[in-house]
């Protein structure tokens, strides 16, 4: 009988593990001893990052979304249904409608979810861009905005923790060039003591934020919103009035970790740091957002934890012991404004050193946009 | 009271650049109930300071705070 691979979720991180995984045991896949299935709720992939753009109308919901057969190898089958729950004693999936999928490994890909309905006021006051729906919302609040208050709050657990940072300072040059920045106060919140949770970035951000004249609140986790009064209130006890709210919002694990009793009260995944299997359970690992690992929820966390479960993956299902290990590596671009950006590079022993804003990284960072499905085939 | 011989939730920020201990804390804090206490584990020298200090300010109680070996275990509860 073939050994079952199942991964469980159609984003950077499943996407990347099924490919990866396919190529390496491309052989034993058509020799019938390792069949390998990706179930993914959508037919689509989305590229999420341009959601930012969008807000900006430089990006429109057709660049950022592919059909998902589409980007896997020929190896991969596909199941685009929803997962209702992971049954670990029968280790099978359990789709809508009863369906179940058998698995002798399974890979946890199914991600984060913004969770706006956490925040009392926060649907009916306030704007994301976190969601494509979201993101238009924002980009024709934004085309119609003449001045005024604009607030920026961040909620905890959020996935991407640079956009915070890049939409404010992208913010700040969209309005000066539609000569909008003197009759807009800006404001820029953050949950903890500081401008960013990376101090390397939280100290270069300081006198940049000084020097655009964007004001700032430290210590601000966004409690609820007032929409009719138009005012945000913190759990520190700040209440800061808006004209505009923009939130990151905090995020959930998805319905299926919480339904399957296989994640913490916020629906993340116990995942062992540098092995990436579920803790306690030898024949799941997880990857990503659904951790519950202290790292950044982003792109590339899932993509260099993606490496690590396909290599080991690839070992066991070749009679070895898949002893790779994650090392915490992550790396973010952070736009500047509309025509500069940095980049940061850390990992579980090594903090980040952000280099001088260019205009290359810019076009970088743009470029990587347009060669993002190479990273998702399993490329690059 | 039995919230005062009660076994700490530990958060294991060890190594977390970001998000980081606070917001680690801060994360779960928000989903467990008034009382919970948690015990936190960073590296990160910020988080040693803005753990108390946020504490403070968002109204809840510090119960201690020690360093060994370059990791900062500090213990909060939740009062609100």
């Amino acid at each position: 009988m073939a050994q079952e691979v199942v991964v469980l979720g159609g984003g950077v991180g499943g996407t990347v593990v099924a490919n990866q995984l396919a190529r390496a045991v491309a052989g034993q896949i058509d020799a019938g001893e390792v069949r390998l299935t990706q179930i993914s709720a959508s037919a689509h992939h989305v590229y999420q990052p341009l959601y930012l753009y969008m807000a900006f109308d430089q990006a429109n919901p057709a660049e950022g979304r592919r059909p998902q057969a589409s980007l896997l190898d020929p190896h991969v089958g596909l199941i685009t249904a929803s997962a209702e729950r992971v049954d670990r004693e029968q280790r099978d999936v359990v789709l809508a409608g009863g369906r179940r999928v058998h698995y002798d490994y399974l890979v946890l890909a199914t991600g984060s979810r913004p969770a706006p309905e956490q925040v009392p006021g926060l649907q009916e006051g306030g704007h994301w861009f976190y969601t494509e729906e979201g993101a238009l919302r924002l980009r024709d609040a934004l085309l119609a905005f003449t001045g005024g208050r604009v607030v920026l709050v961040v909620g905890v657990p959020h996935k991407c923790p640079v956009a915070p940072l890049e939409f404010t300072f992208m913010l700040d040059e969209w309005l000066r060039g539609r000569g909008l920045r003197d009759q807009t106060e800006l404001t820029y919140t953050y949950p903890i003591g500081r401008l960013h949770s990376l101090e390397p970035v939280a100290r270069w951000a300081e006198p940049v934020m000084a020097q655009r004249g964007i004001r700032t609140e430290t210590f601000f986790n966004v409690e609820r919103v007032d929409p009719q009064a138009r005012t945000v209130v913190g759990a520190e006890g700040t209440t800061l009035p808006y004209d505009l709210l923009v939130a990151i919002p905090p995020h959930s694990g998805q319905k299926v970790i919480l339904d399957s009793g296989i994640g913490d009260k916020g629906g993340w995944v116990p995942t062992d740091r540098h092995t990436l299997q579920m803790v306690g359970d030898d024949h799941i690992y997880v990857c990503g957002d659904t951790t519950n690992l202290p790292i950044s929820k982003a792109g590339s966390t899932a993509h260099f934890e993606a490496d690590v479960i396909a290599a080991n993956l690839a070992s066991r299902l070749q009679g070895g012991h898949g002893s790779a290990r994650y090392d915490g590596k992550v790396v973010c671009f952070i736009e500047t404004g509309l025509s500069k950006a940095t980049y940061v590079a850390f990992d579980y022993e090594n903090p980040p050193q952000p280099k001088e804003p260019s205009a290359l990284l810019h076009h970088m960072k743009l470029a990587y946009n347009r060669m993002y499905w190479l990273t998702s085939a399993g490329v690059l | 009271m039995a919230q005062e011989t009660q076994e700490p939730h530990v958060i294991d920020a060890r190594g977390s650049f970001c998000p980081g201990g606070l917001m680690e804390l801060i994360k779960e804090l928000r989903l467990a109930p008034v009382g919970t206490l948690f015990e936190v584990w960073s590296t990160d020298q910020g988080s040693a300071r803005d753990i108390p200090a946020w504490t403070q300010r968002a109204g809840h109680e510090l119960v201690s705070s020690t360093a060994a070996d370059g990791v900062y275990k500090i213990q909060v509860r939740r009062m609100r």
